[in-house]
């Protein structure tokens, strides 16, 4: 899809101006692109090496190195069903092979409607819980079939609501206010604390 | 791929053990360096000595002990340290290195019989010598669509590919075009670019040179040749005048490609794709292969003798100054001064220009202390660009001068009417206003770098640049640790050289002891300067008033008067005043800035002799075409832009029947009746080597017998002692018998009967020093250039170079052909928008008479009142604007409904 509207264009700004390099602000910034589109669209990183001053292979090879940036649309709902050795052991895979059924998809693969897309994922960390999914990595615990398909029922029903649609981070944004923007000295400006300085002025490197 | 070691010196001494022996090496040095130097080659993959260190492969692990008792570690990562033991050898480590190949072709295709680099390829090296001799992997490799395009010369095979990182840290740190970058993770890592994003980079043919397996290559080679049926012969570059080293791979009488070869003071391996994949240009089957006589309308083939009496029937007989000689910078040394002594010693005339209005005047070449490239990026340095974006115009010292900023702390003051590459990368960068660069010099030496203070007390803005600019700039100079290099050259050609001058001059005066560099981008244009191909200029940087009489002892004669540079040649010719004009691989109605001067100098022209190596416009309305060789068909010495003098060799056979230069000119000179003495090149050299005094002591065999070439001036054992020239100096009688004391009036014809040769005798007296050796030509700053003010209704005209711009050479080459921008003018948006157009849109660019018609486009870099063109472009018409005669280029612009 796109570029950055812009609203999230201003917040590009906003965030780039946190970091001593506008580069820091890749990663950020993909983010925001996957909030605005649901994915990370191939114009959105263009965009994104525009305002942080990298180029657009820079930015996909960033991307591409993560797993939770899509560069493909997804759906509204990513669910990550656990299917590591603890959700094994308790009907993890059965989990799977019933989400893939009432779904009609199989993993890896977004619904007709645009709705759903279903990942199988090692550990998330969540054994306790076991089998556990995750919803827009929102954290779902020991869901049975049954558990699952109230969750469906509900996701489409718009019954959960405090779980955003997939590319949103948070429910709220954090903004950080001009006076409370952290020192943002590049390092090679920075100045040396005392203790370093007079550490290395003593041939300290090989004590 | 025999990359060695890059060159260390020695100040800081630690000695580290390697296979039990003892090795000095620099503390710091990387530890597989150290034992390289040392003699123990350890294998690497990812490892480049050019590029920093990054352990990707692991190839390099060797068994290391600093005390703690011996472990494994990558000798690329490692610095020497005093005391280092380093085992290269062990069990351990040769097991290791079986690993580290049994891992790195699990995915490898091993599809040798069909891939390029067999033969040649590292991994297929390394593991002969050092691998497992049986995989024991039976699954499924990767499989990727084969092989992909990612520019339009470089494929990559991904699945051969074994992730080392060169070609991605090339593209970063070497060329900073990061177009290619690994994608995705684990297994599926590839290399790739973004989509639609090519890896169009100038220095793009450089990955697959230093790729350690068949992964990446480039098309105009692709299953051309297996490895082992190529001779390679060292030569040097001369698409430019860096001169960078390549080897040139011949099979069966046929280039099939350049690779570059490292030369520490010059390109570091490196080359750019334009002279890279400019033997596709040389082979082209355009090339003309036999001569050319014109018959009324057309031109016929005619057989030598012919032709070169066509050619002669024009210089017999007429004034000399009614002969003009344009171009020679494609020449070699030899070929350069054997015309420089056909045009000067036999034909009597000084009207030769190896520049096409698009350089410098000689003596602002050839009169300044000369820097090298290594010291304008001594680190810690600071110079002053004033010239063409380096980029476009030579390229790899665009690389080098890249890494002396971002890596050596090299800080550069840019001077310059647009915004070049070097732009982000200077500690300063002053756009002036075209034609200001002198106004703008003055200001910064007036600031003199006396920061706060200086700007009260120059206080005003000059050539459109801020006061407060103009002072920063003057307080870095005047900062400088060590003493000030100055890069020179045409930073745009609508400015006429001598606003340029102006600034050098102002440079010389403020920093009396900085150094020039010329940025002069016709091949061996420095070398044609030293061989004399200039107005006012002997051979061996002399002016010709100077040198007259020591020159008038050895040649036939010399010319009486200084002649017309290019401009000045081709109004005479216009003004009927030129009987013959010569073109030396000068090709003025396609190259010379001012295209309606060039037409109308072949109106007025009687008589148009073309040597080329294609038909080129101006060939093709010349009264004798004589076809020339090229590059890699004929041996000789090239000189680079520091005068730096190596060695060019011929490996195929020339097409046709084309002949060198230095033959064409013995041969004219032959039917003029004259004998230049030279049947062999060994015979310039002599002569070279006696006469001129930057080229004295010169032997090809020195120049050839270091791959880095040697650095002009030597100093001179041949130069008269002054002592003794004192003594003689004002005695002209020796000379008086030399043939130039016959060849008195300014005027005066050939001789009909055959002219004396630099026989014995005379030469002699020049050794003996009975006649004084001329004084070096030194810089006079002339009087300033008068700019024009600009008045509200106009832009001044920039117009700069491009890499790939419509020249011969691009066009007749096919990997670069095609690969220019498109033409246009460029405008600041506010400007742009003031015309009414959309986002872009045709305009009428108008200056008095001349005019063209151009997609105007709105581009934030450039300043306002100005507009921004690229030069030599297909339909780019840059040339019918300008006005060689202006100073500056002023145009209108109308909207064309
Ligand atoms: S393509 Fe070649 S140079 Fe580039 S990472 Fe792969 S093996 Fe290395
Ligand atoms: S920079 Fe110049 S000399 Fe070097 S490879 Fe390119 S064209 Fe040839
Ligand atoms: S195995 Fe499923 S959360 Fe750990
Ligand atoms: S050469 Fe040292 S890790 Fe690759």
């Amino acid at each position: 899809m796109s570029r950055f509207n812009e609203a999230n264009e201003a917040i590009a700004h906003e965030i780039i101006a946190r970091y001593p390099r506008p580069k820091s602000a890749t990663i950020p910034l993909c983010h925001l692109a996957q909030e605005q589109d649901g994915y990370l669209a191939e114009d959105a990183m263009a965009h994104i090496a525009e305002l942080v001053g990298i180029t657009s292979a820079e930015v996909m090879g960033t991307a591409t190195f993560y797993e939770m940036f899509k560069l493909a649309p997804v759906g509204r709902y990513v669910i990550n069903i656990c299917t590591n050795i603890s959700c094994q052991l308790v009907g993890g895979e059965e989990l799977l092979e019933h989400a893939e059924s009432t779904l009609g998809i199989t993993s890896g693969s977004t619904t007709a409607d645009g709705l759903f897309t279903i990942e199988d994922v090692e550990c998330v960390a969540a054994c306790t819980e076991a089998p556990a999914c995750q919803v827009n990595y929102r954290y779902q615990h020991r869901v049975t079939p049954e558990a699952f398909d109230t969750l469906i029922a509900d996701l489409r029903a718009g019954r959960r609501p405090e779980i955003p649609d997939h590319g949103t981070l948070g429910a709220t944004r954090q903004h950080i206010s001009e006076d409370r923007v952290a020192n943002i000295t590049p390092p090679e400006q920075q100045v040396e604390p005392a203790w370093y300085a007079a550490r290395n002025a003593t041939g300290g490197e090989s004590a | 791929m025999s990359e060695s070691p890059r060159p260390v010196t020695i100040d800081q001494p630690v000695t580290i053990t390697v296979n039990g022996s003892e090795v000095t090496a620099q503390k710091g040095e990387l530890l597989i360096d150290a034992c390289e130097r040392a003699g123990t080659y350890i294998p690497r993959f990812c490892y480049h000595s050019r590029m920093s260190p990054v352990g990707m492969c692991r190839m390099c692990l060797v068994e290391v002990d600093t005390g703690r008792g011996p472990a494994l570690q990558p000798s690329c990562m490692l610095e020497c340290g005093d005391g280092m033991s380093v085992d290269t050898e062990s069990a351990k480590v040769r097991k290791a290195q079986d690993g580290v190949l049994e891992f790195l072709l699990i995915n490898h295709p091993l599809d040798c019989p069909v891939c390029d680099k067999g033969g040649e390829c590292p991994l297929q090296d390394t593991t002969v010598a050092y691998g497992p001799g049986e995989s024991r992997w039976v699954e499924e490799k990767r499989h990727y669509e084969k092989p992909i395009a990612i520019s339009a010369t470089v494929q990559l095979d991904r699945e051969r590919c074994i992730l080392c990182d060169r070609c991605t840290r090339f593209a970063d740190e070497v060329a900073g075009d990061p177009l290619i970058h690994f994608m995705h993770r684990g297994s599926n890592t590839q290399v790739n670019t973004f989509p639609g994003e090519p890896f169009s980079s100038y220095f793009s043919g450089n990955t697959v040179q230093i790729c350690p397996v068949g992964a990446l290559t480039a098309t105009p080679y692709r299953f051309k040749a297996r490895p082992w049926d190529l001779e390679h012969a060292e030569s040097t570059c001369t698409t430019c005048s860096v001169g960078c080293r390549v080897s040139i791979d011949t099979s069966r009488d046929e280039v099939l490609r350049y690779n570059g070869v490292d030369s520490d003071p010059v390109n570091w391996g490196w080359l750019c794709d334009k002279g890279r994949f400019g033997f596709e240009a040389i082979k082209h089957e355009e090339r003309l292969v036999a001569p050319l006589v014109r018959s009324g309308d057309s031109l016929v083939a005619a057989r030598w003798n012919d032709a070169l009496d066509a050619a002669v029937a024009g210089l017999r007989s007429v004034p000399a100054s009614s002969i003009a000689v344009l171009g020679g910078a494609r020449l070699t040394n030899e070929a350069a001064y054997a015309w420089a002594k056909l045009a000067k010693g036999v034909l009597g005339t000084d009207n030769t220009d190896c520049q096409l209005g698009d350089g410098l005047p000689a003596d602002a070449v050839l009169g300044l202390p000369v820097a090298t490239i290594d010291d304008v990026c001594r680190p810690g340095g600071t110079v002053i660009y004033l010239g063409p974006d380096p980029k476009e115009a030579l390229p790899v010292l665009f690389i080098r001068l890249r890494h002396a900023i971002v890596n050596d702390g090299v800080k550069v003051v840019e001077l310059t009417p647009q915004s070049t590459s070097l732009t982000p990368l200077a500690a300063a960068s002053l756009t002036y206003r075209p034609g200001e660069a002198g106004v703008l010099a003055e200001a910064i030496a007036a600031a003199h770098g006396a920061g706060a203070a200086g700007v009260d007390a120059a206080g005003v803005d000059a050539a459109g640049v801020d006061a407060g600019r103009i002072a920063a700039a003057s307080d870095l100079l005047a900062q400088a640790s060590g003493p000030i290099t100055v890069v020179i050259g045409r930073p745009s050609v609508a400015e006429s050289a001598s606003t340029v001058v102006d600034a050098i001059g102002a440079i010389v005066r403020r920093f009396p002891d900085a150094t020039f560099l010329p940025a002069l981008r016709r091949g061996n244009v420095i070398g044609a300067l030293n061989a004399g191909l200039a107005p006012g200029v002997l051979p061996g940087r002399v002016r010709r008033a100077d040198a007259a009489e020591w020159f008038g002892a050895a040649w036939p004669r010399v010319p009486e008067v200084d002649g017309e540079d290019a401009a000045g040649i081709l109004r005479a010719a216009a003004e009927g005043r030129i009987d013959t004009l010569v073109l030396l691989g000068a090709d003025p109605l396609g190259d010379f800035p001012d295209a309606s001067l060039a037409e109308q100098a072949f109106i007025g022209a009687r008589r148009v002799v073309a040597i080329d190596l294609f038909l080129t416009e101006s060939a093709r309305r010349a009264t004798v075409v004589l076809p020339a060789t090229g590059f890699a068909e004929t041996d000789g010495t090239t000189t680079n832009i520091e005068g730096r003098v190596t060695q060019v060799v011929r490996r195929v056979t020339p097409p046709g029947t084309a002949r060198s230069d230095w033959q064409l000119a013995v041969d004219l000179a032959d039917r003029l009746g004259a004998d230049l003495g030279f049947e062999s090149l060994a015979d310039i050299q002599a002569e070279m080597d006696e006469l001129s005094a930057v080229h004295a002591g010169l032997t090809v065999a020195a120049a050839a017998s270091d791959l880095d070439g040697v650095v002009l001036p030597l100093v001179s054992a041949t130069v008269a002692d002054p002592a003794e020239a004192d003594a003689t100096g004002s005695d002209s009688a020796s000379a008086s018998d030399s043939p130039a004391a016959e060849a008195t009036a300014a005027d005066a014809t050939v001789a009909d009967e055959p002219a004396s040769d630099a026989d014995p005798e005379t030469a002699a007296d020049v050794d003996d020093g009975l006649i004084p050796a001329p004084a070096p030509l030194a810089f006079v700053a002339p009087a300033p250039t008068t700019v024009p003010a600009l008045d509200a209704y106009a832009a001044r005209l920039v117009v700069g170079s491009t890499l790939y711009d419509a020249g011969t050479m691009v066009r007749h080459a096919r990997s670069s052909a095609g690969l220019g921008p498109a033409a246009s003018i460029r405008l600041h948006p506010l400007d742009h928008s003031q015309l009414g157009l959309g986002t872009s849109g045709r305009v009428r660019v108008i200056n008095g008479a001349r005019s063209t018609v151009l997609t105007a486009v709105a581009d934030g870099s450039v300043a306002r009142g100005t507009a921004v063109m690229i030069g030599g472009l297909e339909g780019g018409d840059d040339s019918a604007l300008i006005d060689v005669t202006a100073a500056v280029t002023d145009v209108r612009l109308e909207v064309v409904s």
